[in-house]
């Protein structure tokens, strides 16, 4: 009886053994790319953003038959997990992409709170990620695997800094901001580093802030007018944005506003109205007016789901291509994914010069793309039009 | 001067949305003895439903009637419809807790505010909604100080509904009867004056002046969202403790000394700290004053 169930074990070790081998022999390697995102929760809008594009994606590479690598082509699956704008969700989905999946490279988490807790999980297996759309410096800093697809807050303060600078020759400037709120408050902190670094110390005439959910700003306002700034700048989200525009109007502001990428919802314009007309802010990527591979990815985004995708659809573009050209840069692929993933790795940080539709990158050793800003121009018609890119 | 003069006007506009709100606070607390806690939502909703017919009226007069008197028809409906909701809240909540303790008729007020805000969140989403411009905002360059006829307007439609209650409540029977009322509302009832007649009417006054508050809030700050009426109800309730429980001359006077501290205190000091200072202010206020400004002796006498 003993001698039985040895027998039957010592088969199943060898079916097993043999098995195993026959995956690994049988089947073609299958290059694996994970998509971390909001499908569900606060954000469903920035989730559906970055499954189609992410959707167009691969059918682009499926036509051209595979990602060649080495001069063989493979081809192509992606993993969509649905992080429910959840910061455990997204560690989670990470884990079991990692583990379970087998993925080459993982594109997500797009907000910041998923991204950074997601980011940990990812350079702990060595698995390379790209987030597309997280601004938040610890996202990416101490994490060679870990990379983002966009710019960053301490970026966007000196951008605005020069772009209003060059543009009107001001030295005055004004800031409100929201005291109670990370992004406003560490945005508006570096403009008025980068504004004061290039006028001398006081060129910041008036740093006003107020609290989350006021609605009259007339004190802070009255204020700004008489300090004598020629320019305002208030990086806020739409709702403040139209508050803080109409009432300065109201209260004799000739001088231009100037925002920061929370102003770039469509739905700033709609409850602002015309006082927002002919204003700047810098952004992403800028939809309308939008030239060669830009347009072309616009114009078959809305072809094919009946909308002018935002800048989470366009980055998230932009960090697949990434993507792929570091795979294909990666030499050739061994079939042992952990060797695999970190050849990815090295080709992503050595990428030069990438031609993205949101702009030129080059990453920075933390995994920070050095990319141009949009500045973005509300037309006489409510629309955003690109006005001028600029560089680092 | 120019900037003291300035923050004047400012002031005056925004102490116009607390001194309306807060006399719906001091009114009922006159007659039922009783913090109407949701009454910063009952202004919420007053405004949305002050969107809605000012939406619809847009939509149906704008080619055949000027703004003023779409303005003025959307206030008349807007005001009757949204003393029903003041009506509602009064039935619903507080009727069956009349006889219950004080601080469960608070609650109630909490809960029915909660139900308002969740219940607008469910039935129009997270989506902001952007008040209709009724009257079309003008800017006037007064010798450097800068007023809009919005505010103008504010100012004034607030003076003259105050003044208008006023006289209602000092003139007719039916104040009459609400000052008869906050006195002992245990024996007017016997004298033949219902209590189930004068606290609704209470409710329903109340909710249509916060509902015109509303949609001049609509024409100054156009922004809607469900949860506007939290911070604007908290504060002209500390208006209405300040100007004394139950007066409603002494609400809309702590409502405007409200907004003046607002608006002056981040002119000496970094706004970052206007809250702190002024309602430190107040605390100093309410400490030499406990009753407030012309709180009677006989409203102070029940705790909360």
């Amino acid at each position: 009886m003993r001698k039985l169930i040895y027998l039957v074990l010592a088969a199943c070790v060898l079916t097993l053994c043999f098995s195993a081998n026959g995956w690994t022999l049988g089947r073609e390697t299958v290059i694996k790319v994970g998509i971390n995102a909001p499908l569900t929760g606060d954000i469903p809008k920035v989730g559906e953003g970055t499954k189609y594009a992410a959707e167009m994606w691969l059918e682009d590479v499926t036509k051209a038959g595979g990602i060649e690598v080495g001069g063989k082509k493979y081809p192509v699956e992606l993993v969509i997990e649905d992080n429910e704008s959840k910061a455990e969700s997204a560690v989670t989905a990470n884990t079991k992409m990692i583990t379970q999946d087998d993925v080459m490279i993982i594109i997500g988490p797009q907000s910041s709170k998923q991204a950074i807790p997601a980011g940990d999980v990812a350079n702990n297996y060595q698995t390379p990620m790209i987030s597309p759309w997280s601004t938040n410096p610890d996202t990416t800093a101490g994490r060679p695997y870990v990379f983002r697809g966009c710019f960053l807050d301490p970026f966007q303060g000196p951008v605005l800094a020069n772009f209003v600078t060059e543009e009107f020759g001001f030295t005055k400037a004004a800031v409100l901001y929201d005291v109670a709120s990370d992004y406003p408050k560490g945005l508006a902190e570096f403009f008025k580093a980068a504004w004061e670094e290039k006028h001398g110390a006081g060129s910041v005439v008036a740093f006003e802030s107020f609290t989350t959910k006021d609605t009259d700003f007339s004190s802070q306002l009255t204020k700004i007018i008489k300090s004598g700034a020629e320019v305002l700048f208030t990086p806020q989200y739409y709702n403040e944005v139209a508050l803080i525009v109409n009432q300065a109007k109201d209260l004799g502001w000739k001088g231009p506003i100037v925002g920061s990428d929370s102003w770039g919802s469509a739905e700033t314009v709609q409850l602002c109205g015309e006082a927002c007309y002919g204003l700047f802010f810098s952004t992403h990527y800028a939809a309308a007016g939008a030239q060669g591979a830009t347009k072309e990815f616009i114009d078959r985004y809305n072809a094919k789901y009946g909308y002018v995708p935002d800048d989470v659809g366009a980055l998230t573009w932009d960090a697949l291509r990434l993507a792929q050209t570091a795979i294909e840069g990666a030499g050739e692929l061994t079939g042992d994914i952990k060797k695999d993933r970190t050849a990815v790795r090295d080709a992503l940080a050595k990428i030069k010069d990438f031609e993205g539709i949101t702009g030129k990158m080059t990453f920075t050793e933390e995994g920070d793309p050095i990319k141009c800003a949009v500045i973005v121009k509300i037309s006489d018609k409510g629309e955003y039009e690109f006005y001028k890119s600029i560089c680092p | 001067m120019d900037i003291i003069l300035q923050n004047i006007i400012n002031a005056l506009q925004w102490g116009s949305f607390y001194a309306v709100v807060s006399i719906g606070y001091s009114m009922v607390y006159g007659v039922l003895m009783l913090f109407n806690f949701a009454h910063g939502d009952i202004f919420m909703v007053g405004t949305y439903i002050g969107f809605g017919i000012a939406t619809l009226m847009l939509a149906l007069f704008s080619a055949i009637m000027p703004g003023w008197m779409i303005f003025i028809l959307v206030i008349l409906v807007t005001m009757f419809l949204a003393s029903f909701v003041g009506v509602f809240v009064e039935v619903v909540g507080y009727r069956p807790l009349r006889g219950a303790p004080r601080a469960s008729a608070a609650i109630t007020g909490l809960m029915i505010g909660i139900i308002f805000e969740t219940g607008n969140l469910i039935i129009l989403g997270a989506q902001r909604f952007s008040f209709p411009a009724l009257i079309k905002s003008q800017s006037y360059n007064l010798g450097g100080i800068y007023v809009t006829n919005v505010k103008v307007l504010i100012i004034a439609a607030s003076l003259i509904m105050m003044l208008s209650l006023h006289l209602f409540i000092k003139k007719t029977k039916w104040g009459m009867a609400m000052r008869a009322m906050s006195y002992d509302f245990l024996a007017v009832p016997l004298m033949g004056v219902s209590i189930n007649v004068i606290a609704p009417l209470t409710f329903a006054i109340g909710a249509g002046l916060a509902s015109v508050a509303g949609i001049l809030y609509g024409q100054a700050y156009p922004v809607l969202d469900p949860y506007m009426g939290i911070q604007l109800g908290w504060k002209a309730f500390v208006a209405a403790i300040l100007g004394g429980r139950g007066s409603i001359m002494g609400a809309a006077l702590a409502g405007y000394l409200l907004g003046f501290i607002e608006m002056f205190v981040p002119l000496v000091f970094p706004s970052t700290f206007r809250d702190l200072i002024a309602y430190s202010i107040i605390l100093v206020i309410l400490t030499f004053r406990p009753r407030g400004f012309f709180g009677m002796e006989h409203s102070t006498q029940l705790r909360l």
